[in-house]
């Protein structure tokens, strides 16, 4: 479904992301982590066609990010690190706006912004200014547009962010249901997340793929913190130290 | 298309969400009904003075459209200079500044939709803006006899000329993500497009000439006049189409298609 091969980013000098490669197949959550600075922000924004890579080449369903761009953004559904509002917007106005310009026919409009306020708990604030909401109901509706025509591929930088314990329970319960018939990207520092919601596990760091595999391999003698900061310090000579104190 | 239409729909609402929108509708009929009363004050006075004179010939000469719409026009246009900055330097800054560009270029959209749904919201914002103004035209229709193709003429241009500025401010906001930086750069543009032709008068000739033809207010000017000429309506055409263009590639620097 997502296939990312030998991927690079340059700014410059620096370079962001150093030729990764990873899979995700349909149905699978793929669990994106790695310290601030990582690159997985980088890497969401090639994917989802933001922006070009240096080099190297992403396929969503069979077509390139490259040269088939519109087929691939038809597919995609994004939540960026801060949700992409418009603050001087309704809800209902924003969330129909963004349904529209990601092609969902007028007939169906309805219905699609029926069910996205529905599952991500926007049934009160419909005729609310987003400008005026809270950052858990923003983080929502930010969720909701990434949802709102039925892509086939989720990408959601950090989803859970700002929520209370009661809404990250109701959007993790939303992302794993969501996930049965297509495939869901989730970049996020809560570990114990990774460990419920996902079932592969790509750890990023300085730039460099440092683990790609299945949760359960994985976590099958150790947790996965133990496995995180193992990795991210194998090349940084900070924590190490203390890693294996730990371990 | 359909996509363009969705974009500038929600250009046009932002806009008059803002309070942006209404700042600069009032400024613009407050100076514009300061300019009309001055303005008709001083054909009074003229007519007066000429009416004391007892010749008529010479008072058939005062013409309201010359006296009156022309100068009319011409201070309004020097006034779009400054608010067509204010007016687009949303357009694209703020995108940037609020991270829903990321929404933009990762939808199923084709930056020209982006960019002509842009320039349509403004387009249209103009035409609210300038369709105020007409008031002063239509008193002077009601309580005299101006001709009105000269005004129909004149407005024209003047939206034209709305037009054009307002594409050079799309694309000063697309370089961006400061509004104050797209509306000073925007602003400093329209200057010097608006004084380009000032060394003409003693420069040479064939300089003179392309002086003459950069500068705005020289099509404008002719239009004002009620002179409608192709080769105006194709200088305003080309900057609209360059700056469009410009702006298009602009925005498609950020990313590959």
């Amino acid at each position: 479904m997502i296939e990312v091969r030998n991927l690079t980013k340059r700014y410059g000098e620096l370079t962001a992301v150093s030729n990764i490669s990873f899979t995700a197949e349909k149905g699978q959550i793929l669990g994106f982590l790695g310290p601030n600075g990582a690159g997985k922000t980088t890497t969401m924004r090639i994917i989802t066609g933001f922006m070009p890579a240096t080099s190297g080449t992403v396929k969503i369903a069979g077509y390139d990010i490259f040269e088939d761009s519109y087929e691939c953004r038809r597919r995609i559904g994004y939540l960026p690190e801060s949700p992409p509002l418009y603050n001087d917007m309704t809800v209902l106005a924003y969330l129909r706006f963004v349904g529209r310009i990601r092609g969902i026919p007028k007939a169906e409009l309805n219905d699609a912004v029926d069910r996205v306020l529905r599952s991500c708990g926007l049934e009160d604030v419909p005729h609310r200014v987003i400008g005026h909401l809270s950052k858990g109901y923003r983080q929502r509706v930010g969720l909701a547009q990434a949802m709102i025509h039925s892509p086939s591929v989720l990408v959601l930088d950090e989803p859970t962010i700002g929520l209370d314990p009661r809404q990250i329970i109701d959007i993790r319960t939303l992302i794993k249901e969501l996930a049965a018939d297509r495939t869901v990207i989730l970049s996020t520092h809560i570990l114990p997340e990774v460990s419920q919601l996902c079932d592969k596990v790509v750890i990023i760091n300085q730039g460099r793929i440092v683990v790609e595999d299945m949760l359960e391999n994985l976590t099958r003698d150790t947790t996965l913190e133990q496995v995180f900061l193992r990795y991210i310090s194998q090349d940084t000579a900070v924590p190490s130290g203390a890693t294996e104190g730990t371990a | 298309m359909k996509n363009a239409l969705t974009i500038a729909g929600k250009e046009l609402r932002s806009a008059f969400v803002s309070p942006i929108a209404y700042v600069v509708l009032t400024g613009f009929m407050l100076l514009g009904g300061w300019f009309f009363f001055n303005l008709l004050n001083r054909f009074n006075f003229l007519v007066q003075i000429y009416m004391s004179f007892r010749n008529p010939e010479v008072q058939m000469r005062l013409n309201l459209n010359e006296l009156v719409v022309a100068p009319l026009l011409g201070n309004l246009s020097v006034v779009l200079i400054i608010l067509v900055p204010v007016i687009t330097m949303r357009s694209f800054a703020e995108e940037k500044r609020a991270g829903t560009y990321e929404l933009l270029l990762t939808s199923p959209l084709s930056i020209a939709e982006i960019v002509i749904g842009k320039f349509l919201g403004v387009v249209a914002f103009l035409i609210i803006m300038l369709s105020l103004t007409a008031v002063y035209p239509a008193i002077l229709l009601i309580y005299g006899n101006p001709e009105p193709g000269i005004i129909a003429a004149g407005y024209l241009g003047l939206f034209l000329l709305a037009v054009a500025f307002a594409t050079v401010g799309l694309l000063t906001s697309s370089f961006t993500d400061n509004q104050i930086v797209a509306a000073v750069s925007c602003l400093i543009v329209l200057l010097l497009l608006y004084v380009i032709s000032w060394p003409a008068e003693t420069a040479g000739p064939t300089l003179a000439a392309v002086l003459r033809y950069l500068s705005l207010t020289e099509h404008f000017s002719e239009m004002v006049k009620g002179v409608i000429e192709t080769k105006d309506l194709i200088y305003f055409g080309s900057v609209i189409t360059l700056a469009l263009y410009l702006t298009h590639r602009s925005v498609e620097s950020v990313r590959w298609r």
